[in-house]
C-alpha cells in the first residue's frame, strides 16, 4: 500500500436482527485511517459510528466487507487471534469509563499489562508512572467511586496506554464531562497517545475539541460522507 | 487475571459473605446429620463391635437383629464346634434387666453374659479393675457410660453394689463399650451368673459366637453352620450390615434426616447458584469490559471458576469446622456418645460442595461466555 495506513475498511457492510426487522446500519463503508494522526469520526447520532469503530475494534463482525489493522485482516482472523490481537495492539476509552469497581486506580490502569500476561505487582508499578504523567500521582490508590469524572477519564486514558498499544479508539470520551475537564483529557490524550507510528480514533460530536483532530471523517446514516484533514481555521471556530 | 478476580470477588463483600454462609450452611448440615446418622444406626451393631475376637454369630433363624432374639437350645453348642473349619465357639447370653440406681429410680439395662470359662465377649478396653475378678461370685463389669448413669457425680469406683433384677451384683471392673441403640448401661458378667439374675439359671444361649480357622473366610465357614445345623450364621461384618440395615429399613431415621440432607443440599445449590448468578450478572460489565481489552474466554472462564472455587473451598472448610466443632462438644455429651464425623462423610460433603461450586460456575460461566464485549461502547 506504501502509505502509512493505521485502518482500512473495504466495503464494510453490518446489518442488525433478520426477516422483516432487518436493519441496514452500515451501507458499505471504504475508509483508510492514517497513521500517526489523530483522526475523528463524526456524525449525527444513529448514524452508525459506534457500530463502525466496533466493527474495527473486533468486537462487532461485519456482515459483508474487509477490515484491515495495522496491515493484518481482521475480518479473517481467528475469534482467539483476535482477541490476542486487541490485546497487544488497541487500546479503548469509553464514554461511560467502564473502570472496575473492585480495583483502584493503578489496579485499573494496569489490567491491559495483566491480560497480556504481566503479574499485577509489575503491571502496577507500570501503570504507575503514567498515572503520575496523568497527574494523578495522589489518587493512585483510590476506587473509581472516589474519583471526579475527569480523574476517572484519565485513568482509563491510562488504561488505553498502558500497553503501548499502536491504535486507541476511543467512542465519546468527553461526553460525560464538563467542557473544561473534557479538554483537558483531550490534551493529555494528544500528549500522550500521539506518535508517528501510531493512530487515534475518536468518536464524538462534540465540536468544542474539534481542534485535536487532524483528520474528519463524517459520517451520514451508515456511509462516509467525507474524510479529510482538518484545517486550524475550522477548529477554532 | 487471577487476583483480579480475587478483587473482583472480595469488593462485593455482602455477596462473598453470602456465598461463603451458603455453601458452609451446607456442608455443616450435611456432615452434622450424616454424622449422627451413621452414629445412630451403627449402634444397632455395637454388640458385634465390642467381641472383635469373635467373627462368627449363630444364632435362631428368625434373628433379623440384636434386639429380638430367642433362645438356642444348648446341644446347639456340641453342633457348631462340630462344624469343620469352626476354630472355636462359645455361648453369648444377651437379655434385658431392669436395675435400680444409686438413688432408688429404675432403668432399662444390657446384661451381657459371657462363657465363664474363656470370658470371650467382653468388650476390649478396661477402664479400672480386672476381668478376672468377674470369676467371683455376684461379680459383674459396667460400661463406662453406665457407670455414670447409675452413680450419677461419683468418679470411677469397685466395687459398688447394684440391684440387677432385684439381685445383688458387684461392680469388679469398668469396661470401654460401643454406645447401644437402647440403653447406654450395659453390665457383663459370666454366662452362669447372668442366667442367675435374670431366669434362675434355665439355659438360654441367645448367641454362639466363634472364629474362623485362619485359612477360612468367616463368610464360608457360616455357611457351613448354616448347612449343618439349620441354624442361622453370618459373619461378624454381615450380621453387623443386617442389623443396621433393619434399622435403616425399618425405623423413620433414614427418611427424617434424608429430608433434612435434601434440604440442605438444595439450599445449598439454590443459594449458592442464584447468589452466584448474580454477582456475575453484576459484574457481566466488567467482563465485558475485560473481554473488550483482549482477555480471552479461557481467562475470563478460569476467573470465574477461581471465584467460585474460593467460595467452595471457604465455605466448606467453614461448615466442615462447624461440624467438627459440634461432634467435638456433642460428642461428649451422653447421648450423642460415640458420635463422630466419619471421613467418607466429610469426603462425600466436599464433593456435593465442589458439585453445587461446578453448577453454579457453569451457570455462570455461559453467561459470561455470551457476554457481548460490544456494550462496552453503548450506554
Ligand atoms: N445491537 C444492535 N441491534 C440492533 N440495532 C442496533 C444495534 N446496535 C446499534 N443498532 C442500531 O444501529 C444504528 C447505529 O447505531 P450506532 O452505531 O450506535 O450509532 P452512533 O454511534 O452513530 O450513534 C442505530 O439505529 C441503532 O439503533
Ligand atoms: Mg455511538
Amino acid at each position: 500500500m506504501g502509505l502509512p495506513i493505521a485502518v482500512e475498511c473495504e466495503g464494510v457492510i453490518k446489518e442488525f436482527g433478520s426477516g422483516s426487522t432487518k436493519q441496514r446500519v452500515l451501507h458499505g463503508i471504504d475508509w483508510q485511517v492514517p497513521l500517526g494522526a489523530t483522526t475523528f469520526l463524526v456524525g449525527p447520532s444513529g448514524c452508525g459510528k459506534t457500530t463502525l469503530i466496533s466493527i474495527i475494534s473486533g468486537l462487532l463482525s461485519a456482515t459483508a466487507g474487509r477490515v484491515w489493522v495495522l496491515g493484518k485482516e481482521t475480518t479473517k482472523m481467528r475469534k482467539g487471534a483476535l482477541v490476542r490481537f486487541r490485546a497487544d495492539h488497541l487500546g479503548f476509552i469509553f464514554q461511560q469509563f467502564n473502570l472496575l469497581p473492585s480495583l483502584t486506580a493503578v489496579e485499573n490502569a494496569a489490567v491491559p499489562l495483566v491480560v497480556q500476561g504481566s503479574t499485577l505487582a509489575s503491571a502496577k508499578r507500570q501503570a504507575s508512572g503514567l498515572l503520575d504523567r496523568l497527574g494523578l500521582e495522589k489518587n493512585k490508590w483510590k476506587y473509581p467511586n472516589q474519583l471526579s469524572g475527569g480523574q476517572q477519564q484519565r485513568v482509563a486514558i491510562a488504561r488505553a496506554l498502558v500497553h503501548n498499544p499502536r491504535i486507541v479508539i476511543s467512542d465519546e470520551p468527553t461526553a460525560s464531562l464538563d467542557a473544561e475537564t473534557g479538554h483537558e483529557a483531550m490534551q493529555l490524550m494528544r500528549e500522550v497517545a500521539s506518535g508517528p507510528d501510531r493512530a487515534v480514533i475518536v468518536v464524538t460530536h462534540d465540536t468544542r475539541i474539534f481542534e485535536f483532530a487532524d483528520y474528519l471523517a463524517t459520517m451520514f446514516d451508515g456511509r462516509i460522507e467525507s474524510f479529510r484533514q482538518n484545517t486550524p481555521s475550522e477548529s477554532s471556530h | 487475571m487471577f487476583s483480579i478476580a480475587l478483587k473482583m470477588l472480595f469488593h462485593d463483600r455482602a455477596k462473598y459473605l453470602g456465598l461463603i454462609l451458603g455453601v458452609a450452611f451446607s456442608t455443616l448440615l450435611i456432615n452434622q446429620q450424616l454424622g449422627i446418622f451413621i452414629g445412630l444406626i451403627t449402634r444397632a451393631g455395637a454388640v458385634i463391635v465390642d467381641v472383635p475376637e469373635a467373627d462368627i454369630w449363630v444364632m435362631d433363624p428368625g434373628v433379623k437383629n440384636l434386639d429380638t432374639i430367642f433362645p438356642l437350645r444348648d446341644t446347639e453348642i456340641g453342633r457348631v464346634r462340630g462344624v469343620p473349619g469352626v476354630a472355636w465357639a462359645v455361648p453369648l447370653y444377651k437379655s434385658n434387666v431392669t436395675i435400680r440406681t444409686g438413688n432408688g429410680e429404675l432403668e432399662a439395662s444390657l446384661l451381657i453374659g459371657v462363657d465363664d470359662s474363656t470370658l470371650i465377649g467382653l468388650p476390649p478396653e478396661v477402664v479400672m479393675g480386672n476381668i478376672d475378678d468377674l470369676r467371683r461370685p455376684d461379680a459383674v463389669a459396667v460400661s463406662a457410660d453406665g457407670f455414670r448413669k447409675v452413680w450419677r457425680n461419683q468418679p470411677f469406683s469397685l466395687g459398688n453394689i447394684a440391684e440387677l433384677n432385684d439381685r445383688r451384683a458387684v461392680v469388679v471392673a469398668i469396661l470401654k463399650d460401643s454406645p447401644k441403640f437402647t440403653s447406654s448401661i450395659t453390665f457383663f458378667t459370666r454366662y452362669s451368673q447372668a442366667l442367675q439374675y435374670t431366669n434362675n439359671g434355665r439355659n438360654q444361649m441367645s448367641f454362639i459366637i466363634g472364629r474362623s480357622a485362619p485359612e477360612l473366610s468367616p463368610e464360608d465357614v457360616a455357611r457351613r453352620i448354616v448347612e449343618r445345623t439349620g441354624l442361622q450364621a453370618m459373619s461378624s461384618r454381615d450380621f453387623r450390615w443386617k442389623a443396621i440395615m433393619y434399622v435403616v429399613q425399618n425405623t423413620g431415621i433414614p427418611i427424617s434426616i434424608g429430608t433434612v440432607v435434601a434440604l440442605g443440599i438444595l439450599v445449598g445449590i439454590a443459594v449458592v447458584g442464584l447468589m452466584f448468578n448474580l454477582f456475575v450478572l453484576e459484574n457481566l460489565k466488567q467482563f465485558a469490559v475485560l473481554k473488550a481489552i483482549g482477555t480471552s474466554n479461557i481467562q475470563l472462564l478460569g476467573m470465574v471458576f477461581l471465584q467460585a472455587c474460593v467460595v467452595g473451598f471457604v465455605g466448606f472448610s467453614l461448615g466442615l469446622f462447624g461440624a467438627t466443632m459440634f461432634f467435638e462438644t456433642a460428642g461428649k455429651s451422653p447421648t450423642f456418645q460415640g458420635f463422630f464425623l466419619p471421613w467418607y462423610v466429610a469426603v462425600g460433603s466436599g464433593a456435593v460442595a465442589a458439585c453445587i461450586i461446578v453448577l453454579a460456575a457453569l451457570f455462570a460461566m455461559r453467561r459470561v461466555l455470551f457476554a457481548d464485549p460490544a456494550i462496552v461502547f453503548r450506554g
